[in-house]
């Protein structure tokens, strides 16, 4: 800003109240990936907002009608990258649905554990990120670090570190190795007292309190006109979690908290992840306790590869299930299914038209992020441009989910 | 988990007579068909009356039914917080499609609204900001039509493209705001 502002108007002389329009982003360190908003400012004060986005967009949904139902996964790892194994358990429940079939009761522990490891790492990611964002570095390292641990565990099972990949229409793609048991044991004993010192870092940080508590609150009944799910939602005092209340795969069998708080501004939001991720580690004890043994894989020859590869060296019926489930995937019967889940975003919805053949005819994602992210225009009390990287940060966008 | 009590359609269908249709529930959604022109006020009376309630607007999204007619729908996904009910209202749209806006009911709906204009050309009347969300200002076409090519259409900084242009139109002419990086109404 080159302007000189006259601080003595001549007597007289109308103000000059010219709004300034500052572009913020999309190559900025605390828009989380690349989100324009075109900010309308008077002073500091912020009149409007306008975000911009599309910058990742990707056209998941137009490749998807291109794409076998099993090559469709690899693209909703792409979505919330933070956390694949929910984006991969939500499309394949909507499949599933569609197929009329369910996943043994094991493969439903493994996703199920799955899932909560993969929200452990998104909320561990912005419960360091948001502090990073208002200048307390130090969160983001130590969350960093525990994002690791979690990391390395997603490694092991999967291989992959990011892009795991790893639920398939039926079950998931093998079993959990021997050597994660103990290992994931160490970090449910670890991890609890861990959460404990990242709120230490910033509960008596007054500056984080001072830019975060009573700032871009969101009533209730904005956040339900909104859209707005998950944490966002239950941080303005809105009871609602799919887990509980349309309860897929076997979390009707555990137990566990719906986390909300009343005050609705960026630090509420951002508590309400970190007591998620205390109940995520409660989940994730319980899906360890309770896993049965048996089968990770469905046993649908026309759906599912075998479990027992000597089956297709040995037969021939089961040689041509396999070539042909390589070469052209399975067929879907013709309708449609809306499959939603709590994903650590919020509802991930996945709305599939099939026609009888083995693309989808049209899939749609409700992505939360894409949701969440109208908030912006949710929330009172954040007036300053400052404010607005600490509402941006609570509210958690993922720009690789916002663009699709 | 108490079993939810199923949602009975009856009430919806005696208030709407002819012109809804139940498509009955399937997969845990129980869906919908209505008219364009009653759009509003079916959504309106589905989020207002206290026994349904809701209240919650899931997703708005546009699919082409090419080379059908009428090609276009609009299908709208609706939740309710206190019944846990979840509904699907299809709406059938000609060519070029036109379908009332929404955004009086949920706020939500603007997005999600501008998502179906900029893939499918949906036009949202009564839109407060009928933009592109995703595409750039001055994409021309619909991409997510069944007959965009997936990898759009050739030229200078697209060279693997499909031959031809996109179909240009008067009433498929893309919409964009009056003044470049003018900032909207925060809705």
């Amino acid at each position: 800003m080159t302007e000189v502002t006259e601080l003595t108007p001549p007597e007289g002389a109308a103000p000059d109240t010219r709004e300034v329009l500052l572009n913020l982003g999309p190559q900025h360190p605390s828009t989380h990936g690349v989100l324009r908003l075109v900010l309308e400012l008077d002073g500091e004060y912020v009149a409007r907002v306008d975000p911009h986005i599309g910058y990742l967009h990707r056209g998941t949904e137009k490749l998807s009608e291109s794409f076998t139902y099993t090559q469709i996964f690899p693209l909703t790892d792409r979505l919330d990258y933070l956390c694949p194994p929910s984006n991969n358990l939500a499309f394949a429940l909507a499949v599933e649905k569609l197929l009329g079939i369910e996943a043994p009761i094991r493969a439903q522990y493994i996703r199920v554990l799955m899932a909560e490891l993969a929200r452990l790492s998104g909320h561990l990611l912005i419960t360091g990120a948001l502090p990073m964002d208002l200048g307390a570095m130090t969160a983001l390292l130590y969350a960093m670090r525990e994002r690791e641990m979690i990391m390395d565990l997603l490694e092991m099972i999967t291989g992959a570190r990011m892009h795991t990949s790893y639920c398939r229409v039926g079950g998931v793609r093998e079993d959990l190795p021997a050597e994660f048991f103990p290992k994931i044991r160490e970090f449910c004993e670890i991890f609890p007292n861990r959460i404990r010192d990242y709120e230490r870092l910033v509960e008596d940080n007054r500056v984080f309190l001072k830019r975060t508590q009573g700032v871009g609150v969101i009533a209730p009944e904005d956040a339900i006109d909104l859209g707005l799910s998950g944490p966002n939602l239950r941080a303005s005092g809105v009871d609602w979690d799919i887990r509980r209340d349309e309860p897929y795969e076997i979390y009707d069998r555990l137990d566990f908290n719906v986390i909300t708080r009343d005050a609705g501004d960026c630090y509420a939001r951002w508590q309400c992840r970190v007591d998620e991720m205390r109940e995520s580690v409660r989940l994730i004890e319980q899906c360890l306790a309770q896993m049965p043994d048996g089968p990770f894989q469905i046993d649908m020859p026309t759906i599912a590869f075998p479990v027992d590869k000597t089956k297709v060296h040995c037969s021939m019926e089961a040689l041509i299930q396999h070539f042909d489930l390589s070469a052209y995937g399975f067929k879907v019967p013709a309708g449609e299914v809306y499959s939603a889940i709590e994903a650590p975003k919020g509802e991930l919805g996945f709305y599939i038209i099939s026609d009888g053949s083995e693309k989808p005819f049209r899939m749609k994602v409700r992505a939360p992020s894409f949701v969440n992210l109208q908030g912006l225009f949710g929330t009172r009390n954040a007036n300053y441009l400052a404010d607005m990287i600490a509402v941006l940060g609570s509210l958690d966008p993922v720009m690789a989910e916002v663009d699709k | 988990m108490s079993a939810r009590k199923p949602l009975d359609p009856a009430p919806i269908l005696a208030r709407f007579g002819e012109r809804v249709a139940d498509l009955g529930l399937t997969h845990g959604v129980h869906a919908f068909a209505a008219p364009p022109d009653l759009i509003v006020g079916f959504c309106r009376f589905l989020k207002d009356d206290s026994t349904l309630g809701f209240d919650f607007l899931s997703d708005i999204c546009g699919v082409d039914y090419h080379p059908e007619t009428p090609r276009f729908e609009a299908v709208y996904h609706l939740y309710s917080l206190a019944n846990k009910w979840r509904i699907r209202i299809k709406c059938r749209l000609g060519d070029p499609p036109e379908v009332p806006s929404v955004v009086s009911v949920w706020r939500t709906a603007n997005w999600h609204e501008r998502e179906a204009w900029d893939m499918y050309g949906i036009r949202f009347a009564g839109h407060p900001d009928l933009r592109r969300i995703y595409m750039w200002e001055g994409f021309e076409g619909f991409p997510q039509r069944k007959d965009f090519p997936l990898r759009g259409y050739k030229d200078d900084l697209n060279p693997y493209g499909a031959e031809g242009k996109p179909p240009t139109r008067p009433d498929l002419a893309t919409h964009d705001p009056p003044k470049e990086d003018e900032p909207t109404p925060g809705a």
